[in-house]
């Protein structure tokens, strides 16, 4: 019978050959950061045994710089750190808020941006920010590295674009133009604790006049994965945000959704709150970009 | 199944045991260590109960392998008071009557403490939010609340 | 008894003689506990909600390495009908059993029909897979309206309705039917001058006690059994483990452990007739812990219900009729808390004409067990709803129109009894003098008022007090604590003794140590086992009393008791000093024996509860969320012993109630698989989703317990739903009828206005 077996590699080298060994002994190999979406879907949906790889001694996975041109996270930093990094809450609050959204003060000592992105759930809080500021996932390959938008790092339900053998080691940006600002919003039925029932991260540039000059919008928790709505970007440009450019981009967002039905929302009202979600959250980034130089 | 040795630090005092690597910190802190003043609720990190710290920080030791706490400072519940006196926490929670049937107690007291080490003054509301990831059936919180804000005066030096 | 008295202990908030242990993490709780040799224990459990075990095949499992014992169905002997008392919850032996271990049935999702117990949990998960199945899969029954109707499929084929007027030819998902009748309901109704009425329906929701079920068993070869568990009702769980297991209660000690709540869903068993049959078999102790997933599918939740409810009145308020059709999920075997649901909707009322009708009805779901004031939150939740529509209607204050048709002292209840004094008004008025009741609301905001009782139970107790040598108290007594009742016993105790609450410990003792006690439930501890410490305390005295006349060569009925002191009467010639309780023990060899004070009663007179609550909630009208902003519990607790702990049972019963109104469900899909089966989707609330809860205490002293004392811990779990859903039609202008008052179902109320 096939155990289970833990390793902890110390540079990428050695995480890229323990995945490759270990797979081509015919055994299942999984990644693991904060492990608090593992270790419950362990326990919950599937006990079978693997061998986990920890990636976080990893210099890589645990790097965060915020410079004055490119921005990077890496993949293991648990959402505490973050939280408490001053000048990653200048630059893009709404990821960080997202961030620090997700599940409790405990799983917050966890879990980390990387893990949650990777993890690929519909509702994943990080995602929508994510995509709204533009993020670009830095893989690790058996061969080196690659890079891909983070719009494209999720291709279905609790699926990323991961090959075998290649894990994430960070996310980078770059440093958001003057007069920008982000910002993440959820639903959830309670004040803490709940996963997403519908998601929305915004991020738009003003003029100095406050029209807006550029937006993305990307919900979650409406879709198998989060979307971009190129739509409420399109309504949201060339306005100053007033009422009827907002209810323009939340009705964009609620015809992009395709929610379902489930324990935790029905689709009709996923529907709805997300473009109510959309427009409190461009209100917010629209307030941030104007505090920004 | 081969099991793993794992050296790590507990309460301030070096411990070692063996395990499985998917063993996690909870079941060892409870079944091999017998520490049992950490609790399970759920074991999905939902309930707060198993909350410990891990190299200061606020975790849920049921969403931890035990093989990743080597070399690591863990401090349970058993780990909080002071030698022969309580800690003001723990004292707090008596005065106030912040515990009825009390399994949720250790948790609330180990996040507590994390959130009066890290923010000495915090507002009711950042009590609760810091809290929400300990989930009492007994109290409505009320006393809790009250019982952390009084322990957090205490351990400004403005009262007793 | 009771008038206003002076008390030198009773109502002190002492630190509770327990909490050291319990904020340090040494107190220990039902998995705690570990053996010598010990095995692990698990249980196999149906992947269907409804089907027939034809075949099981264990012979895969039994050969693993590391296995050492696995039980079925046909190793648990059969078990005849018979009502089982006692308990909180209603029920049948033959059922409890079947429940414990399936035979041929299976009849909800989750459903035990096998165990194993091995050396790991490892090992034990890995037998539970390797144990094969075969079943007839069978259509199950889910929801209320499905299960009533004609031509339902049935949950049990043999079962015939008990109650009704004409026998049944023909079984049916309808286990009993119940009436409760006063006057004439029509005439009462053709009297009034406005009629409202209302249909409500509430989910399966639990008790949500954050310690899962946990238990240590082991038998020996002679038959004598131990069993540590977690459980509200040690005897309980030896008289309910021997009939299930055709044992001898002489041979089975239950020890209680601290429990991590219960709240009436640790009053039956599950595991532990199970454990002592695995350590049989394996000759080793079995530890059996229920996951949390186990414990949402396979324990006892409270029951989902659908009542109707309708009131006629004058237009000055006055109730002219009243009448209400409940229907209570029983979940796979009957008895719902319908019957006292039935008996507390109109208890807070006088109602000249009523009829209530009760229906128990079987789905293909766990079977309900109690939960804080069984029955009478969902119930009363539709009545105090259609209250507050009449209130509307007639442009009345909610709590004047409550006043017009209070019950008081002298009242006859909607169930039967007469009330002696109790608080009902009392509560009403402290509500309209409440500063909370007063505020002002904002934008979106609302307020909702309800009432709530119980009955409150007496009961069974048993109590000793001990004098050690130097004169300290030592209470033994058997009522698991479950929210500080050590306190009060002890409380009680230093009262009547007369010596300091620092000398008196309390231990909770075990079925074999002490004397038969009730289960701690129906809100009886305080009161019952109360009052057999109070007596054993004046056994005790009565015991000093004479040891000191003996030293003084008077007759003990010239001694009096005083402040921990034998002293003479006034005017009795005896130049003597007075002897302290500490005295008289160390001298007790010498003047007769040890000081051993007894009491056992089967409590009589306990005083029935009644509450108001307040609920203060803002919605967003564009997401339909509700934010709880206040809530306010005014509560007659008779006496309160140790108000922290009275107030703790206010604010935790208005928790509890406040997450039953607005977020907690159980989701089944269509094959009756529980959907939400853990604590993040079983949306119980969070310290952030609660604002404090101002408590007022109020005392109308119960004449039936020596210091006025009434049972508190279920009342306040009753007027929750009611206030919140109350304050949601307060601030949007829509009556919701059905919980929980989620989002979707407030967004979609607030949306169907508009359009």
């Amino acid at each position: 019978m096939q155990s289970f077996a833990y390793a902890a590699p110390e540079t990428v080298k050695q995480a890229l050959d323990v995945l490759a060994e270990h797979q081509s002994a015919g055994r299942r190999v999984q990644v693991m950061a904060g492990g608090t979406d593992l270790l419950v879907q362990m326990r919950t949906l599937d006990g079978s045994p693997r061998t986990i790889v920890d990636i976080k001694k990893l210099a890589e996975t645990n790097r965060l710089d915020v410079g004055a041109s490119e921005i990077y996270i890496g993949a293991a930093i648990p959402g505490a750190e973050l939280s408490a990094s001053k000048p990653l809450a200048v630059c893009l609050p709404g990821l960080v808020e997202a961030m620090d959204l997700i599940g409790s003060t405990q799983i917050q000592g966890r879990a980390s941006l990387g893990g949650n992105l990777c993890n690929a759930s519909p509702a994943g809080d990080t995602i929508p920010a994510l995509v709204a500021d533009a993020g670009v996932c830095v893989i690790a390959t058996p061969g080196g590295q690659r890079e891909l938008p983070v719009e494209q790092f999720v291709v279905g339900v609790g699926k990323n674009a991961l090959k075998p053998g290649e894990f994430l080691l960070g996310i980078k940006f770059k440093r958001p133009a003057a007069r920008t600002g982000d910002a993440y919003l959820r639903f959830i039925p309670r004040t803490e604790m709940d996963i997403a029932v519908a998601g929305a991260g915004v991020s738009v540039t003003l003029d100095a006049k406050g029209v807006c000059t550029a937006a993305r919008v990307a919900i979650g928790a409406v879709a198998p994965t989060v979307i971009l709505v190129p739509g409420a970007a399109k309504a949201l440009i060339g306005s100053s945000l007033d009422d009827k450019a907002l209810d323009a981009a939340g009705a964009a967002c609620s015809a992009a959704a395709s929610p379902i039905s489930d324990k935790r929302g029905t689709a009709d009202y996923r529907r709805k709150v997300v473009a109510v979600l959309c427009k409190r959250a461009t209100k917010i980034a629209a307030e941030r970009a104007k505090e920004t130089r | 199944m081969s099991k793993v040795h794992v050296e790590t630090r507990i309460n301030g005092e070096r411990m070692e045991f063996l395990c499985e690597p998917q063993q996690s910190m909870l079941d060892v802190l409870r079944d091999n260590l017998r520490l049992t003043g950490t609790k399970e609720g759920c074991a999905t990190g939902d309930c707060g109960a198993c909350s410990v710290l891990l190299d200061g920080r606020l975790v849920c030791s049921c969403l931890m392998l035990a093989v990743e706490s080597g070399g690591h400072e863990l401090t349970t519940i058993e780990g909080v008071a002071r030698g022969d006196e309580l800690h003001p926490i723990q004292r707090k929670f008596l005065e106030h009557a912040a515990l009825q049937c009390g399994i949720c107690t250790p948790g609330f007291i180990v996040a507590a403490k994390a959130l009066l080490d890290e923010n000495p003054n915090p507002t009711e509301e950042e009590i609760r939010f810091y809290l929400a990831g300990n989930l009492c059936r007994c109290t409505g919180y009320d006393k809790i609340i009250r019982a952390v804000q009084d322990a957090a005066k205490t351990l400004r030096g403005e009262a007793a | 008894m009771s008038e206003a008295q002076d008390f030198k202990y009773i109502g002190r908030r002492v630190v509770r003689p327990d909490g050291v242990d319990k904020v340090t993490g040494r107190a220990n709780f039902g998995a705690d506990f570990a053996l010598p040799g010990m095995l692990y224990g698990k249980v196999l459990r149906s992947p269907h909600a409804h089907a027939r075990v034809k075949k099981i095949d264990v012979s895969a499992a039994a050969a693993m390495e590391g296995v050492y014992a696995i039980v079925t169905g046909a190793d648990f002997p059969k078990v005849g009908s018979e009502e089982i008392t006692g308990g909180e919850g209603a029920g049948d032996f033959a059922d409890l059993a079947t429940n414990v271990m399936a035979r041929d049935k299976v009849v909800y999702h989750g459903h035990a029909l096998a165990a194993v117990a091995a050396k790991s949990n490892a090992i034990v998960d890995a037998a539970l897979s390797a144990i094969k199945v075969e079943y007839e899969v069978l259509k199950p029954v889910l929801d209320l309206d499905t299960a009533m109707a004609d031509g339902a499929p049935l949950v049990n084929d043999k079962l015939f309705t008990a109650g009704l007027k004409e026998k049944p030819t023909r079984p049916s998902n309808v286990a009993a039917y119940m009436e409760f009748k006063r006057g004439d309901i029509d005439k009462g109704f053709a009297e009034a001058e406005v009629v409202v009425e209302g249909t409500f329906r509430t989910p399966t929701v639990h008790q949500g006690y954050i310690e899962p079920h946990a238990c240590v068993a082991t038998i020996n070869q002679g038959g004598q059994a131990t069993i540590w568990c977690c459980t509200q009702g040690h005897f309980d769980v030896r008289s309910m483990t021997c009939k299930v297991l055709n044992l001898n209660v002489a041979d089975v000690r239950v020890i209680p452990s601290e429990i991590g709540g219960g709240f009436g869903g640790k009053t039956t068993i599950y595991l532990e007739p199970v454990a002592v049959m695995l350590s049989k078999k394996a000759g080793r102790p079995v530890k059996m812990t229920m996951t949390r997933d186990e414990v949402f599918r396979a324990s006892g939740p409270a029951s989902a219900t659908k009542c109707t409810v309708k009131i006629g009145a004058k237009k000055d308020g006055t109730i002219t009729s009243m009448h209400a059709w409940l229907a209570y999920e029983a979940g796979a075997y009957k008895g719902s808390s319908m019957a006292p649901g039935a008996m507390c909707i109109f208890a807070p009322y006088n109602v000249p004409n009523f009829l209530i009708q009760g229906y128990d009805v079987l789905v293909n779901k766990p079977k309900v067990a109690a939960y804080r004031a069984p029955g009478a939150p969902q119930s009363m939740y539709a009545c105090e709803s259609v209250l507050d529509d009449l209130a509307r209607q007639l442009k009345m204050d909610p709590l004047d129109l409550r006043l017009k048709n209070a019950v008081s002292e002298g009242s006859v209840a909607a169930y039967g009894p007469k009330f002696n004094a109790i608080g009902f008004k009392q509560c009403l008025e402290a509500a309209k003098k409440h500063p909370n009741y007063k505020l002002k609301l904002g934008p979106n905001e609302g307020r909702g008022i309800a009432a709530g009782f119980w009955f409150n139970a007496g009961m069974q107790s048993s109590a000793e007090v001990h004098i050690n040598e130097n004169g300290t108290v030592t209470v033994v007594e058997g009522s698991p604590d479950i929210g500080g009742s050590r306190a009060s016993m002890a409380l009680m105790a230093s009262e009547e003794l007369g010596v300091p609450y620092e000398n008196v410990r309390v231990l909770v003792a075990d079925t074999e140590s002490a004397g038969y006690n009730n289960v701690t439930g129906g809100s009886r501890v305080t009161f019952a086992t109360g009052m057999a410490v109070i007596q054993a305390s004046r056994d005790i005295i009565a015991q000093c009393k004479q040891r000191a006349a003996a030293t003084w060569g008077i007759e003990a009925d010239m001694v009096d008791w005083k402040d921990g002191q034998a002293i003479p009467k006034p005017g009795v010639n005896a130049d003597v000093k007075p002897l302290t309780l500490a005295q008289i023990a160390a001298n007790a060899g010498r003047t007769g024996g040890p000081l051993l004070g007894r009491a056992s009663l089967n409590a009589r007179g306990p005083g029935p509860g009644f509450s108001i609550n307040m609920a203060d909630v803002r919605v967003d009208p564009e997401t339909g969320k509700v934010d709880v902003l206040r809530f306010t519990a005014i509560q007659d607790a008779g006496r309160a012993i140790h108000p922290s702990y009275v107030e703790g049972q206010m604010q935790g019963g208005a928790a509890q109630g406040l997450g039953w109104a607005l977020n907690e469900e159980y989701v089944y899909d269509a094959n009756g698989v529980l959907q939400n089966a853990g604590f993040l989707d079983y949306r119980m609330p969070v310290a952030s989703d609660l604002p404090m809860i101002d408590t007022q205490i109020i005392e109308v002293p119960n004449p039936n317990h020596p210091y006025g004392v009434r049972g508190v811990g279920e009342v306040p779990i009753v007027a929750p739903l009611a206030a919140a859903a109350n304050a949601v039609r307060d601030a949007t202008g829509i009556r919701i009828h059905d919980l929980p008052l989620s989002p979707p179902r407030v967004l979609a109320a607030l949306e169907a206005r508009k359009g």
